[in-house]
């Protein structure tokens, strides 16, 4: 061929791209089809005139696969990164290629006739991301950030922590760890990166400029991030463009899905959702983003976020379309929460259900009503009709079998509110629903994990900063202070329990209540049974109190009236005071309390602490401009339901091992003390032995003045004088 | 330990010095006067004015017999220990900050602060110990530095060298003849605020606003020891007869009224001097502590705070019983 119509082929080749899985239809609705898919596929851009072929077979019927050829290349591209694995529908998912693709990789060029071996990669051995699982004792990891400097550090109990890595300008904003602890994101203006492994070499990179806010699918399979600049696309020739992941349909997003795995994008949005629109433009002002902007199911395979008053979108993954190509419409709906647990499928398919809770206002004379409805199947399978309803807070139990609903409801006069809390019982027949009616305002509210036990925080002031979203985490980056009351209110702690003994009639019970606390957080145990309740922020003189609860208290059993049946023995262990702190976290494993005070949350005096579970303080450092101390996670335990019984069951055997390593680390660590106290002490000494001699001959025998006594042994002279002021005389009468 | 409170100053406290035997407790304020305590009971000898500016620094001879003071209003003057007669003055372009004896008692150190196109000046007098005498009015020997503020000063042994301590953190030693800069070193962060020597001049220590307190060798200025303390430090004194050094600071004046009280750390702290570990601290003042002063015997120590007080302490039994394992294992 002639070089030049080579280049003209090549152009009119590389605008072309190859559609594989479509509907194979026969002559009748191919015009049908057509439209479908050049509509869709003008979102990449402009198909040429006569640009889609589809060819027919012999029998009438297409074939499945079609052509189409766009304007230019880079539309063409577009329609490869943008349509890729597109679902067309339930049985139909579009894969899209370049021809030339096709072309370079698919057919056999002359020369290549004879299939030649790929030659053999070396094995490279790829470091294990889950190393420091591997420790012994199961000791955990931390981050300290102070200053510049981020470090992860082994806890070393009251001990000077271990450094694994410490490097200095390692993020740029905060630093995080992936919910299952394999990553560390440290977060630049370019993007976020994550490290791993040994020695926490450099793992992926995702780069959104501006990137402020990330989360992580439970997972770990996918990452979300927000910046507050829309993306702007390189220009072309930039050398940046090659690595730039983003096209023209990215243009102006803020919010990008990325996998982990790949580390590239799998779909944007804009952080506002628009009215009508799926991801239209809508009013990007300085409203404020709710983070996280999306929540996920516990298996990452759905996410949704909703428009309040109109629609929860539920995307899918991984093709992240939306499920059913639809929305879910609800008139009012104001948020909603994922079950965390996954239920068997109650419809025709065996696919896994999750369930979506979410609630509605009062409006158009309906009443408020909690909904719980399956996801994919979308078959609603209980309703709660709640009346003067002013706010609804949903609480998941985090194995998904209880949902509470934090019902804030007006009194009759609309002027004051009560608190109602309205349990669902999801492992039950027809989903049963308890009421708890409190006279209190909660402002906080905190499941035990994996239980049924629960702590209440309430005040009979109404507090003066509107609750944020309870037991959430702050949004990493922002200043991590809890809802903090504006003054020091006087709170109520409430325990409570199931009478688990009683079955499907058992109720919840109060346990216990302590009164005229300033408590305003809940921290539990990640095993349950252990929880803090501390005052976290504000300024007063109680902040920074520490309750350390046991729940199943090792000792005499106390009898509580009316809540016989609870399976509790509710113990204050001790009560501590980290004055100004902003954080609290337990250790995963649920061994220590580290409780930090971040130069972020204004502290005076910033550093952290660290307490064992029993509430004692096991090591207390004060750090200059200290940032974030954060427990590294750990994936769930490997270990089956019965070998976790068997451990319970020799927990005893086990401990006495551990008492013993205990001792033995101690006696060593106070012998290095020791040992290194006496070389501190002997330096000591000759270094004053070689400088007093040194002394001594320089002075060669004189004594100055001011070492000159006169006398040796000092005397006490008091002399009391007394001296006659003023004399007067007056006579007394009687 | 029950201190002795002495209400003696109107302002803030800027200096405290016992005399050699300690029996007298001087005490400087921005209140512009100079107080004289017997220490072990706290009565007040007596009262020096005649300053015009709030007093900076104080020192008495090995005799007893004249003490030194400098003041904002530019001067230095000496008075007569006995009476509080002022029986010399210094006058100078700006405030002086420190004065000190040598060990011999014929010499005075005093350093003027950095001001109004005026260099801080190292100044050496020589000084009569007879409050009859006629004083000379030329110092012996001036220097400057020029570049570096001057904060603090003291004679080394055997009137060797002169150490300064200086605004950027740093501490030099001067010749005491020549005035020659032998050896600078970058000792902390931020600004040096005391430099105190211990009973033989061999070392010293030092303290700043960075929260660190070390003890440096005086014949090469070598870091002997550090301590770590959680609130900017004013103040730090090494004690005779046991092993320890008494920090004072806290959070800055002007910093107070914006935070607790209880975060201030207005608390005399108690190091152990080989082992750099905190030991104990004692409560009692409600505002930072400008200064702490050693009995030279080692049997008390006197605190002066912002909040215009002084507390003389006299330690108890268990303040000498304390030793540390390795102490008893290996007594001296």
């Amino acid at each position: 061929m002639p070089a030049r119509i080579e280049d003209h082929s090549r152009t009119i080749l590389d605008t072309a791209v190859v559609i594989d899985g479509a509907p194979i239809v026969t002559e009748k609705k191919v015009d049908a089809l057509t439209r479908v898919l050049k509509k869709l596929f003008s979102e990449a851009g402009r198909v040429r005139e006569d640009g889609l072929y589809m060819p027919m077979g012999p029998d009438g019927k297409s074939k499945g696969y079609l052509f189409i050829g766009f304007e230019t290349v880079e539309q063409a591209d577009n329609a490869v990164r943008g349509l890729n694995n597109k679902r067309l529908d339930n049985k139909h998912t579009l894969l899209v290629n370049k021809f030339t693709d096709i072309k370079k990789y698919g057919d056999d060029d002359e020369e290549d006739e004879e299939y030649n071996e790929p030659p053999e990669q070396p094995y490279v051995e790829q470091e294990h991301l889950r190393s420091w699982l591997k420790e012994p004792n199961s000791v955990d990891q931390f981050i300290l950030y102070k200053g510049e400097s981020v470090g992860v550090f082994w806890n070393r109990k009251s001990e000077v922590p271990e450094v694994n890595v410490n490097r200095s300008n390692w993020t740029e904003t905060y630093v995080a760890w992936s919910p299952l602890g394999t990553y560390l994101c440290s977060v630049h203006h370019q993007g976020v990166q994550l490290w791993g492994g040994d020695e926490f070499g450099r793992k992926a990179r995702f780069i959104h400029p501006g990137v402020q806010l990330l989360d992580f699918s439970p997972c770990e399979n996918y990452l979300v991030t927000w910046s507050p600049e829309p993306i702007q696309l390189i220009p072309e020739n930039s050398p940046m463009r090659a690595s730039f992941p983003f096209t023209t349909a990215d243009e102006g997003k803020q919010i990008v899905v990325w996998n982990v795995q790949t580390g590239m994008p799998v779909r944007t949005f804009s952080s506002a959702v628009g009215p009508d629109s799926e991801n239209g433009p809508g009013p990007q002002g300085p409203k404020k983003i709710s983070w996280p902007a999306f929540k996920w199911t516990s298996d990452d395979k759905y996410l949704a976020r909703v428009v309040p008053g109109q629609q929860i979108f539920v995307y899918e993954t991984p093709g992240m379309g939306l499920l059913d190509k639809k929305s879910i419409r609800i008139d009012g709906v104001v948020d909603f929460e994922f079950s965390p647990a996954v239920i068997k499928g109650t419809g025709k398919k065996d696919e896994p259900e999750h369930v979506i809770s979410y609630w509605t206002p009062e409006m158009n004379n309906q009443s408020a009503r909690v909904t719980l409805m399956t996801i994919p199947s979308k078959e609603v399978i209980r309703t709660r009709n709640l009346f003067n309803v002013a706010e609804c807070r949903l609480h998941w139990q985090n194995k998904g079998a209880f949902l509470c609903v934090k019902v804030v409801r007006f009194t009759k006069t609309k002027k004051s509110t009560f608190t109602n809390l309205e349990f669902f019982r999801l492992n039950e027949k027809n989903i049963p629903i308890e009421v708890v009616e409190l006279k209190e305002t909660v402002i906080n509210f905190a499941w035990e994990p994996a239980g049924d036990r629960l702590v209440i925080i309430s005040t009979s002031d109404v507090p003066t900063a509107p609750g944020a979203p309870l037991g959430a985490r702050p949004p990493p980056g922002k200043v991590p202070g809890m809802p903090g009351p504006g003054g020091p209110i006087k709170t109520s702690v409430s325990f409570y329990g199931l009478e688990r003994s009683k079955g499907v009639n058992g109720q919840f019970r109060q346990i216990m209540t302590v009164e005229r606390k300033s408590s305003n957080s809940i921290f539990w145990s990640s095993n349950g049974r252990f929880v803090v309740v501390a005052a976290v922020g504000g300024t007063s003189n109680n902040t920074g109190e520490l309750d350390f609860w046991d729940f199943d208290f090792e000792g005499e059993k106390k009898e509580i009236p009316g809540a016989e049946e609870v399976p509790a023995n509710l113990t204050l262990m001790a009560s501590g005071q980290h004055y100004q702190l902003t954080d609290i976290e337990w250790d995963p494993t649920g061994r220590y309390v580290a409780t930090s005070s971040s130069m972020w949350g204004r502290a005076m005096e910033t550093g952290y602490r660290i307490w064992d579970l029993k509430g004692q303080l096991l090591r207390e450092e004060h750090v200059e401009r200290f940032k974030q101390f954060l427990w590294r996670p750990r994936p769930p335990t490997l270990l089956t339901k019965d070998q976790q019984r068997e451990v319970r069951k020799n927990l005893r055997e086990y401990s006495k091992v551990f008492d013993q390593e205990d001792i033995a680390e101690e006696s060593q660590a106070s012998k290095e003390l020791i040992a290194q106290r006496l070389r501190l002490l002997e330096e000591w000494r000759a270094w004053r032995k070689a400088v007093e001699a040194e002394l001594a001959a320089d002075r060669g025998g004189v004594v100055p003045l001011a070492f000159k006594s006169e006398e040796d042994g000092t005397e006490i002279i008091e002399e009391i004088v007394e001296e006659v002021i003023s004399e007067k005389e007056e006579e007394i009468e009687d | 330990m029950r201190p002795i409170l002495l209400k003696g100053h109107e302002r803030p406290l800027t200096q405290l010095k016992y005399n050699k035997e300690g029996d007298l407790l001087f005490s400087t304020a921005r209140d512009k006067i100079v107080n004289v305590y017997y220490s072990h009971n706290g009565e007040r000898l007596g009262t020096y004015s005649g300053h015009q500016g709030a007093l900076w620094s104080v020192d008495v001879d090995p005799t007893s017999t004249i003490a030194a003071t400098g003041a904002a209003d530019n001067t230095i003057k000496l008075w007569e220990v006995r009476s509080g007669r002022c029986i010399h003055t210094w006058n100078f372009p700006t405030a002086v900050k420190v004065v000190q004896f040598n060990e011999d008692g014929n010499m005075l150190l005093a350093i003027t602060e950095q001001r109004m196109g005026y260099q801080g000046t190292v100044y050496v007098f020589p000084v009569i110990i007879d409050v009859e005498a006629k004083q000379a009015e030329e110092p012996i020997i001036k220097f400057s530095s020029p570049e570096n503020k001057f904060t603090k000063a003291g004679w080394s042994y055997l009137n060797k060298w002169i150490i300064t301590g200086h605004l950027d953190g740093s501490v030099s030693k001067y010749d005491a003849k020549t005035g020659e800069l032998l050896q600078k070193v970058v000792v902390h962060e931020k600004e040096v605020t005391d430099l105190q020597f211990a009973r033989d001049m061999t070392y010293f220590i030092t303290t700043s606003k960075d929260k660190t307190a070390r003890i440096l060798d005086t014949k090469n200025l070598k870091i002997m020891k550090t301590f770590v303390a959680d609130a900017p430090l004013n103040t730090g004194a090494i004690t005779p007869l046991k092993d320890y050094v008494i920090l004072g600071g806290g959070q800055d004046a002007k910093d107070v009224t914006t935070t607790g009280s209880r975060q201030g750390k207005f608390e005399a702290r108690f190091y152990h001097k080989i082992f750099e570990d905190e030991i104990g601290r004692l409560k009692g003042h409600f505002g930072p502590l400008n200064h702490i002063a050693v009995h030279p015997a080692g049997t008390g120590f006197a605190s002066g705070g912002e909040d215009g007080y002084v507390r003389v302490h006299h330690f108890d039994k268990s303040y000498f019983d304390f030793l540390y394992d390795v102490e008893r294992m290996r007594p001296e």
